[in-house]
């Protein structure tokens, strides 16, 4: 299908993006790389009367280090960027790990960040990475800036902390502590395709046992999940002890509610979180303790 | 919303090297853009949801679906299809290598694959079957001719390694 009309802006600030959102409220859109809305837009699922691109701020379009060990990454930061990102590879392998797993070439390369993170699909990864990661989302409005905790962005189904005014900037995420292990699994029917389930983890290993563990999951919620419990009964543990690992996994995913939908059951997406999560642990395990055989 | 109301917008972009200005309506997609305005037919329009990839045109050097992007939106950017390749009397090597392999049947996802190829054939080592099949993840053949379509960028890649390396001898393999 062809697009409805729309008027088009396409501003030089982020100031003048913010004050067309606030003076059309409601009836715009932004659109950068535009790899999720255009689809609703050909099918007249989303009919905005304006689209303002952001795609030409290029005040938006950075990656660099900060001195904690972490990253700020630019709203207008493409997926690709990140996943051929040399800085992303050292700081946060995780996330250089589930770019691949973002549709295809032609879309990451258009793709964007805040892009992502402001469509806030149940089953994208970047979403579920920001929660993994306790990123900081830094917006601006008219009203000026604020930044949202991850935690507390997303909050449903392509729902989000976002005023109809508002506008990702950009994200922080913080610095790991160094010989964190990390592991990133998801299961998708062909490569590229929107994920079934998808687990991921952060883990640090200090004499001997297990003192911070982050577990985070997608395609089986609303949202993407932060699972604490299963993280609780982790500290001071190892997972290489068997009734840990089967602990862990069963605080992770048998309280887990996913929607019945064409593609799985409810049933199978739980099943999936399990073997994925077994999977995920013993990789995250592993790569905390490098010398261990 | 009556669409008289919107005004067209000004658009200035270079296709396959020659540089275009015309008026265009905000709601205009890029591959209606380059099928219908410039008669530009190669760029084959399948889903027009970003699901097939027929569409795949080159913006700025990267592969990118023209049904997920406004015409507007490539304001001042190149722009190259496939008629940027070869000629049906002097194809490209990657277009002969799809005739070679039988990489194509009813040819409607040709463009958009051989679009993917220029992009990942310059950038993806693409060094075993199951790193090219992933590069070309994103463009559906329906006749499920892919066997044809690998053998043909296997032959490519073994083509520009060979190049790459006697351009640079002593580099080492790439």
């Amino acid at each position: 299908m062809k697009p409805a009309p729309f008027d088009y802006a396409c501003p030089d600030s982020v100031d003048e993006a913010v004050a067309l959102l606030a003076e059309h409220l409601g009836n715009a859109k932004v659109i950068a790389g535009g790899q999720s809305l255009m689809p609703m837009i050909n099918f007249r699922v989303v009919k905005p009367a304006l689209l303002v691109d952001i795609g030409r701020l290029l005040e938006l379009d950075f990656l660099r280090a900060t001195a904690d060990g972490g990253v700020c990454i630019g709203a207008l930061t493409r997926h690709r960027v990140l996943e051929t990102s040399p800085l992303i590879a050292e700081r946060f392998p995780v996330v250089s790990e589930a770019m691949r797993h973002v549709a295809h070439v032609a879309i990451r390369n258009r793709g964007t960040i805040g892009g992502s993170l402001s469509h806030a699909d149940p089953a994208a990864e970047l979403p579920m990475l920001a929660l993994l990661l306790d990123a900081d989302i830094t917006t601006h409005s008219p009203r000026g800036e604020r930044t949202i905790a991850a935690a507390d962005f997303f909050v449903g189904a392509l729902t989000n902390a976002l005023a109809d005014d508002e506008l990702v900037v950009r994200v922080d995420l913080p610095g790991l502590r160094p010989g964190t292990g990390w592991a990133f699994e998801e299961f998708a029917r062909r490569a590229g395709d929107y994920a079934i389930a998808a687990v991921a983890m952060l883990l640090h290993v200090g004499d001997g046992v297990i003192d911070d563990a982050r577990i985070a999951m997608m395609g089986v919620g609303d949202a993407p999940l932060r699972r604490h419990a299963a993280e609780s009964i982790l500290m001071g543990q190892r997972l290489d002890d068997d009734a840990v690992m089967k602990a862990a996994i069963a605080a992770a995913c048998d309280d887990l509610r996913p929607n019945q939908d064409l593609q799985a059951s409810p049933e199978y997406r739980r099943h999936l979180a399990a073997m994925l999560c077994e999977r995920v642990f013993a990789d995250a395990w592993q790569r905390a303790n490098p010398e261990t055989p | 919303m009556n669409h008289d109301e919107i005004a067209a917008k000004p658009l200035w972009l270079v296709v396959n090297g020659q540089v275009h200005e015309r008026l265009v309506e905000p709601r205009m997609l890029l591959s209606d853009f380059l099928r219908t305005t410039l008669g530009l037919t190669g760029t084959h329009v399948g889903c027009e949801h970003g699901a097939c990839g027929s569409c795949t045109v080159l913006v700025e050097g990267d592969s990118v679906r023209s049904c997920l992007m406004l015409a507007i939106q490539a304001n001042g950017l190149d722009v190259k299809t496939v008629e940027s390749l070869g000629t049906v009397d002097a194809l490209s090597p990657l277009q002969e290598a799809f005739r070679e392999h039988h990489g194509l049947q009813c040819g409607f996802c040709t463009p958009g694959m051989l679009m993917t190829c220029v992009d990942v054939l310059d950038k993806q080592p693409l060094e075993t079957e199951a790193q090219i099949r992933d590069a070309l993840s994103g463009n559906l053949c329906r006749c499920t001719g892919y066997q044809g379509i690998v053998d043909a960028v296997r032959s490519c890649v073994a083509t520009r390694n060979a190049m790459r390396a006697a351009a640079a001898p002593d580099a080492g393999p790439t």
